[in-house]
């Protein structure tokens, strides 16, 4: 082994590029891997976006319009399966395999070869899962909760469904695993897990609350699978189960789920807001404790997804208030993102926008979360469309905001070139004009009554409805315009090369290396000085 | 490895390989056949899952084979032995919470959801109209008897025995590692050997009384909730201790082969917090299924 210090043992005997099928298929580079994540998710993205169109476009008016009700249960159910462990997830795990490595100075993920084996899962699940809509039957129409009994009685796509998520599940724990390891196994000599910028911070957090709940997903699906083929009576009530228990295994993996799709998406928003600040991040340490609570708290507070299910009443107050208490550390998420813009030299880049939008509209869905954290308001919002519009809030104008921002803010790191302002900024405001008038009707909707998961309603419905509707092939298109401008952004057509610091404000390790970043960067342990760290001079 | 802090003076960064493609195409196979097979599709189903299972153990092998020589020719330094020391240990953690999810449900049955189903707290309306005869009680196959009347397997015959066989192949693997340590190669054989016949045992007992349970009690998957949680906790626990049980087979032979040292034997002791793991499961396992 060679004994000088500051090299890397590059294992591959040969310093030339590596061949097209070495790179991309068989690769171990963080950012290749990191860019086969994001473009995979932007593909599930779409695929995911299509499906919603169809919902849109059936309740444009009232009546059935364009598919039989079966296959508008199949879309709600796909929709959500799709955007959730194909969309967003991913694209996060893409984000933290580009960026992890460059933050914290080190020379790639602690785990390469895990890394794309937990990529390479994916492609396969989703062929699993998409597959089974062309099979007689159809694909899962019960919801993407798959509750128990319904699950249980449709067709040959549930044993399909049922391996697919375990695929993503294995996918996810082994992303979650490399993540740990590099977090807390790779950093720069110098880095202490307090200096650490705050985008590695929330997604390590993310990874302990990956790897607690879903083997747990794992395991409520599998009795769901064994109930159907092996003759178990886990969730029935003849043979002394009970179909809540489903409910209540699930949500102990779905709650996390939701802080899974929303902490690395508050890292992003937390490093972006103090670049276009020019301050550093407010309260860095509140963060990384209001990130951790809020970790925490989301193992304990599953069952406000079942208030109207039939529970002792003693657990209805505690999930209540154990649910509201998170609005304590979210808060103070809030406020210290606020006072880092507070006073500061400030300017609206197209990331900046999107963390701006993040930091407002995510902040509606969290009252609207409140809301709904209140038993006896629940037992009138439950399986409505104001829940439909509460946690479109937080997972479109918050995670899928936060992607945006975060993509737009990195694309010139990854590419070398300036993406296209202008079209970034119609994008910002196309997407958050239409994305309004997608979801805000839809808390009126649920509020006069209207129930979630139906394809005909009630004509008292129709005018918000036609308004959501528009709104949602509004924000629809615009995402077109997205993929315009990362295409043109990737092949360069602006013209506008960037330097190593693409912001001027920017703060960080991943700027100083050059624009793009090279296929091996930090293949020596960087040295940095604290006061180039995001959030300031740490040391106190 | 005495000082598993890492060396910030050399990074590596692992070669290409097409094992990780190789193993999500396996993956592909053997569980979209599976699911074939459970739908009835034999023609499709067949060939898919067996493919799926031989290319996954090609996977096993060409892969560990390939990190087996890395480690071998020294190309591993410290802060590589950390990541796979976190690895390991964050893959037993998710196992853990895999094990959680069913213990979970044997608990919620028995304190929560069968006392209901017997008129017990909220569950009185529910008992009277619904499963108006039916009295809590477990173990249980339900107010309607699912699977129909069966027998129940004592704790203190085979359990007993097994839960002592594996408490034994805990410390057999103890001393295996403490020969190892001392450089005692013929030691480490004769224990792990050891190590290996009682988890061996340990499984044919599992097996003889899943077949008595089956032929002799009627005591089955299939027998309501009693059935559903017994075969599933101790049917996982069982596949976790087969799969132990071969990864101790493949440390004994690289035991053999010498790729271990006194103070760098990462595979031994990965295989051993595994093991340990698979013990526990059972400590909790014997007293809140077999005992309570
Ligand atoms: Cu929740």
């Amino acid at each position: 082994m060679a004994t000088d210090t500051a090299t890397t043992v590059h294992d591959d005997g040969h310093e030339h590029a590596p061949s097209f099928i070495d790179r991309w298929f068989f690769g171990t580079n963080h950012k290749d891997i990191g860019t086969l994540y994001l473009l995979f998710s932007l593909a599930m993205f779409l695929i995911g976006g299509a499906m919603a169109m169809i919902i849109r476009a059936e309740l444009f008016m009232p009546g059935m319009q364009i598919v039989n009700p079966e296959f508008f249960n199949q879309m709600t159910t796909m929709h959500a399966l799709v955007m959730i462990f194909g969309a967003v997830m991913p694209a996060f795990v893409g984000l933290a395999n580009w960026m992890l490595p460059l933050m914290i100075g080190a020379p790639d993920m602690a785990l390469p070869r895990l890394n794309n084996l937990s990529f390479w899962i994916l492609p396969f699940a989703f062929l699993i899962m998409l597959s089974t809509l062309f099979m007689e039957g159809g694909g899962p129409a019960g919801g993407w909760t798959l509750y128990p009994p319904l699950s249980l009685q449709q067709g040959n796509s549930m044993a399909f469904v049922i391996f697919a998520i375990h695929m993503m599940g294995l996918s996810s724990i082994m992303g979650a695993i490399n993540i740990i390891a590099t977090v807390l196994n790779m950093r720069a000599p110098g880095m202490d897990l307090l200096k650490m910028p705050i985008f590695p911070w929330t997604w390590l957090i993310t990874a302990f609350l990956l790897i607690g709940v879903m083997p747990v997903l794992a395991g409520a699906i599998t009795m769901l699978l064994t109930d159907k083929f092996f003759l178990t009576s886990f969730f029935n009530a003849a043979g002394g189960g009970d179909p809540v228990m489903y409910q209540h295994i699930f949500w102990f993996f779905g709650h996390p789920e939701v802080y899974i799709m929303i902490l690395p998406a508050f890292g992003v928003v937390s490093e972006i807001i103090p670049t276009f600040s020019r301050k550093p991040l407010f309260g860095y340490q509140a963060m990384v404790y209001a990130t951790a609570s809020i970790a925490f708290l989301s193992f304990i507070v599953w069952a406000h997804h079942m208030f109207t299910v039939g529970m002792p009443l003693g657990g209805e107050l505690f999930f209540m208030y154990a649910t509201m208490l998170i609005a304590v550390p979210t808060g103070v998420k809030v406020f210290n993102w606020v006072s880092t813009m507070w006073q500061g030299s400030l300017t609206f880049e197209t990331p900046m926008l999107f963390a701006i939008g993040f930091v407002v509209m995510f902040t509606i869905g969290g009252f609207s979360g409140l809301m709904l954290a209140i038993v006896p308001a629940d037992y009138q919002y439950h399986d409505t469309y104001f829940v439909v519009a509460h946690f479109h809030y937080v997972l479109v104008t918050g995670s899928v905001f936060a992607l945006m921002a975060g993509a737009y803010y990195w694309l010139p790191k990854w590419t070398g070139y300036m993406y296209n302002e202008t079209l970034g900024k119609w994008h910002f405001w196309l997407s958050t004009i239409f994305v309004n008038l997608l979801f805000f009707p839809q808390h009126f909707l649920g509020l006069a009554g209207m129930p979630r998961r139906i394809p005909d309603y009630n004509i008292a419905f129709s005018d918000f409805n036609m308004i959501s509707s528009i709104g949602g092939f509004g924000f629809g298109l615009a995402q077109l315009l997205f993929v315009y401008v990362v295409w043109s952004c990737a092949r360069g057509r602006s013209g506008i090369k960037v330097g190593d610091r693409v912001w001027e404000g920017a703060r960080g390790l991943e700027w100083t290396v050059p624009s793009p970043a090279p296929h091996h960067t930090f293949t020596t342990p960087p040295k940095f000085d604290d006061r180039d760290l995001a959030h300031g001079d740490v040391s106190h | 490895m005495a000082n598993p802090a890492p060396d910030p003076g050399i990074y590596y960064v692992p070669h290409s390989s097409k094992w990780p493609l190789v193993g999500s195409i396996g993956l592909f196979l053997m569980l979209a056949g599976f699911a074939n097979l459970m739908n009835g599709n034999k023609t499709l189903g067949m060939p898919m899952t067996f493919a799926g299972i031989a290319v996954i153990l090609v996977m096993f092998w060409g892969w560990f084979r390939n990190v087996i020589s890395e480690s071998v020719r020294g190309l591993y330094n410290r802060q590589v032995d950390f990541s796979f020391r976190m690895g390991m240990i964050w893959f037993i953690f998710s196992e853990i919470m895999f094990f959680a999810a069913f213990f979970g449900a044997l608990f919620y049955a028995r304190v929560l959801s069968v006392p209901w189903l017997g008129g017990i707290g909220d569950g009185e309306l529910t008992n009277i109209y619904i499963w108006s005869g039916f009295e809590a009680a477990w173990p249980t196959s339900g107010p309607e008897q699912v699977g129909g009347e069966y027998g129940l397997i004592g704790a203190w015959g085979i359990p007993l025995l097994n839960t002592m066989l594996l408490l034994a192949s805990g410390v057999t693997l103890t001393i295996a590692h403490h020969a190892l340590k001392a450089g005692q190669r013929t030691q480490v054989l004769i224990w792990l050997g050891a190590t290996i016949a009682l988890g061996a045992i340990f499984l044919y007992f599992q097996m003889y009384e899943y077949v008595h349970a089956y032929r002799d009690l009627n005591l089955t998957l299939g027998s309501g909730v009693y059935g559903s949680t017994f075969f599933m906790l101790t049917g996982f626990h069982g596949v976790h201790v087969t799969l132990g049980t071969i990864m101790l087979i493949v440390i004994w032979f690289r035991c053999l082969k010498g790729h271990f040292s006194k103070d760098d034997h990462f595979g031994f002791e990965a295989v051993a917090w595994y093991w340990h793991f698979v013990d526990v499961v059972w400590l909790i396992l014997f007293i809140f299924v077999y005992v309570l």
